[in-house]
């Protein structure tokens, strides 16, 4: 009996032990709370990712309610000309052109931090390279074969895969070529408050939700404490 | 006195309509033993999700649109621009997942105080009903949101019936409407979800409790309570389920709640538990994903299913881990019902099959490699092993006497107090005073924890004392 649980126990180590090899993210700071970052996010997703992606589930004016800014800033500063507060997000790419233009149409980017996940986003926009054999001359660490060309490389600058190898195996590392018009922190920051404005997209609630959370939790303990103390009185004379 | 007009309506009713008999037949005069555990929460609460679902649910369908183009849209529409969509969504999500745990955990219950045996076998059979219930609503729900795992996961699960022999080609289309899961598959289901297999349940539900009622509880000790009574027909050891055991379920269910909010609040995806991350994109019948996983729920049948090498034999497999299931009754040979006087084997058994159905659960959430392939076998084995020699090792089993009335329960409180009581002597045992340290230290810490460090000897003995009870406890 003893000696089975062993042999169990052993089993199940090994095989979570031999579970998948991916590269490593890097982990994005995420801070919902803070207003600013959040604005720029905004302003470099109307600049950058607009021209071919939406986030047709959210609206600017949700946007400038749960952010806290004047919804007439978030028409003049981020969104393109011409939108109405109540639109949602919307991109100017026509469906057919997309198809044609990449093979595929760009995803809706609502919930790409709900299915992809914020330091997948973050490692995923830093991991462009260089390569020549695909469509557009570039590649991604993160995503290979990328059908998405890089929208921020002459903020970034550009970037080549180098193989190293070290004694404990081989891993690939990218060197930058040729500096942006950004240095390296400040293209962190950069993609940063960007996928901090996509997970807030991703679900624009959570900020509520969760502040709400504590009211509920603190009701349920009164409920339970008053609950319990009725259980004793009732089973006082129960032996 | 002349009784008042309102008196007067009252009667009237309750003259036409035997509510007074029903209250009384089913919570104020319905007996259960005083001795009930933690582990007989969880009917009640099974109870309390179903209402959530059914409550939540018929909330969703107010905007919900069953239509391949909209459906994915719609559910967005409810996290964002319906007013607490996003709350009665993710009550509806987390009670999904709520439901399945406690009642596995209600179902293990059964197991342990052997509540499915003779005079309740029709009980376990309405459970079992019901359980097979819950999961195709689970299954024709998940496609509902018609994310990617919606899609595929269905399509996978669909897709087995096509593996039985001359029909099953044709019965898959049947079942689906579509050669593909498609619109006609996802307003089927719609149908099925929120109006057939609710109904059925409340159904089963309801006849699991008449069945319950009429043969009275099981309890712990597993002595029917009914065979000793007082003179006037009460049953000595019972206690009126109302107000009793309805005050008592009340701190279940705060506890519950408190679970279960946390969850809603805090960790609505459960780490893609509860909500897996790629339905967080729309279905596309056009790209497979490369890890098809069903929700945690499903996941230990699905690794039956993976680990039988021939398809049609994997589907005869899974379904046949859950036909065992209803044979409970017949397969357990043992005369003893609670696992407190049963035989070791049967505590080891069980522990075997606990162990196996939460390996297979974790194997189904991982991607197929050929050491999970081997592993999954081997839990398989013993799974099916658990019901398969059930009639052989019960039958010798070394039972222990079975008292004649319900033993004696420590109370919450008292159980504390006596573990207070023996945490010094515990610390004294496993640390031992620093030896150069009593001199030089603070007059105020002599004593004192501080003073003290680990005493592997100890340690040792403490392990080997819980080993011990635990072994004498297994035979």
């Amino acid at each position: 009996m003893k000696s089975l649980v062993t042999i169990l126990l052993l089993f199940t180590l090994a095989f979570s032990v031999s579970a998948s090899e991916e590269v490593e993210l890097q982990e994005a700071n995420i801070d919902l709370s803070d207003s600013e970052s959040l604005q720029r996010g905004a302003q470099h997703f109307v600049t950058y990712c607009l021209g071919c992606h939406s986030a047709k589930h959210m609206r600017y004016l949700r946007f400038a309610l749960d952010v806290g800014v004047d919804p007439k800033k978030v028409l003049n500063d981020i969104a393109p000309e011409g939108a109405s507060i109540y639109d949602q997000i919307h991109s100017a790419m026509n469906k057919h052109d997309a198809e044609k233009w990449f093979g595929v149409q760009p995803p809706d980017l609502s919930l790409i931090a709900r299915s992809r996940g914020a330091d997948w986003l973050y490692s995923y926009l830093k991991s462009y390279y260089i390569d020549p054999s695909r469509p557009f001359g570039v590649n991604n660490l993160v995503f290979q074969d990328t059908a998405m060309p890089n929208p921020l490389w002459k903020l970034q600058g550009e970037q080549h895969a180098e193989a190293r190898k070290t004694i404990y195996g081989e891993y690939t590392k990218l060197e930058l070529d040729e500096p942006g018009s950004l240095s390296e922190r400040e293209f962190d920051l950069f993609v940063n408050d960007l996928v901090n404005f996509l997970v807030y997209v991703g679900e624009p609630v959570q900020l509520e939700r969760e502040s709400l959370g504590k009211y509920v939790l603190l009701f349920l303990i009164i409920f339970l404490v008053i609950a319990y103390m009725l259980k004793k009185e009732y089973w006082k004379d129960v032996d | 006195m002349k009784p008042s007009r309102l008196t007067e309506c009252g009667n009237w009713v309750l003259n036409r309509f035997p509510v007074t008999k029903f209250w009384n037949d089913h919570m104020a005069q319905y007996y259960a033993p005083k001795n009930f555990n933690i582990w007989y929460f969880f009917g009640s609460l099974a109870l309390l999700v179903l209402v959530n679902q059914i409550l939540t649910g018929i909330l969703l369908t107010m905007n919900y649109k069953p239509d391949a183009k909209l459906a994915f849209d719609s559910v967005e529409y409810i996290m964002r621009d319906v007013p607490w969509g996003w709350l009665v969504r993710y009550m509806h999500s987390t009670g999904a997942s709520a439901f399945f745990i406690v009642i596995y955990l209600h179902m293990f219950r059964a197991l342990l105080y052997g509540s499915f045996k003779h005079p309740r076998e029709l009980i376990w059979i309405f459970g079992m009903l019901l359980f097979v219930a819950l999961m195709a609503e689970a299954f024709m729900g998940y496609l509902l949101p018609w994310g990617q795992m919606s899609f595929w996961g269905a399509q996978v699960i669909i897709s087995l019936f096509s593996a039985i022999p001359v029909i099953g080609d044709d019965l898959s289309l049947w079942i689906r409407g579509d050669y593909v899961i498609a619109d006609a598959t996802l307003n089927r289901f719609f149908a099925f979800h929120v109006i057939a297999v609710p109904l059925v349940l409340v159904m089963l539900v309801f006849m699991h409790l008449v069945a319950l009622h009429e043969v009275g509880s099981n309890n712990p000790d597993g002595i029917e309570i009914k065979a000793s009574k007082d003179p006037w027909g009460h049953p000595i050891d019972g206690i009126p389920f109302h107000p009793y055991y309805t005050v008592k379920d009340l701190v279940g269910v705060g506890v519950f709640l408190l679970f279960f909010a946390t969850v809603i609040f805090y960790m609505p995806e459960m780490g893609g538990y509860f909500l897996e991350h790629a339905n967080f994109i729309p279905a596309d019948p056009m790209k497979t994903p490369e890890h098809i996983a069903p929700v945690w729920y499903f996941t230990p049948f699905y690794s039956i299913l993976r680990a039988i090498p021939d398809k049609f034999a994997g589907v005869i497999g899974m379904g046949g881990s859950i036909v065992v299931l209803f044979l409970m009754p017949w397969l357990d040979r043992c005369k003893v019902k609670s696992i407190r006087y049963r035989g070791g084997i049967f505590k080891k058994a069980l522990f075997l099959f606990v162990v196996s159905f939460l390996a297979l659960g974790y194997l189904g959430t991982q991607p197929v490699t050929p050491i999970a392939t081997t592993m999954a076998r081997l839990f398989t084995t013993i799974y099916f092993g658990f019901f398969l020699l059930m009639p052989i090792y019960t039958r010798w089993e070394k039972t222990k006497p079975v008292p004649r009335r319900l033993t004696k329960v420590k109370s919450l409180e008292d159980q504390l107090h006596e573990i207070e009581e023996q945490i010094p002597a515990f610390i004294e045992e496993i640390t031992e005073v620093k030896p150069n340290l009593t001199e030089i230290g603070h007059p105020a810490f002599k004593g004192a924890f501080f003073n003290r460090r680990p005493n592997p000897q100890g340690i040792a003995h403490v392990l080997s004392r819980v080993a011990t009870k635990l072994k004498r406890s297994l035979d």
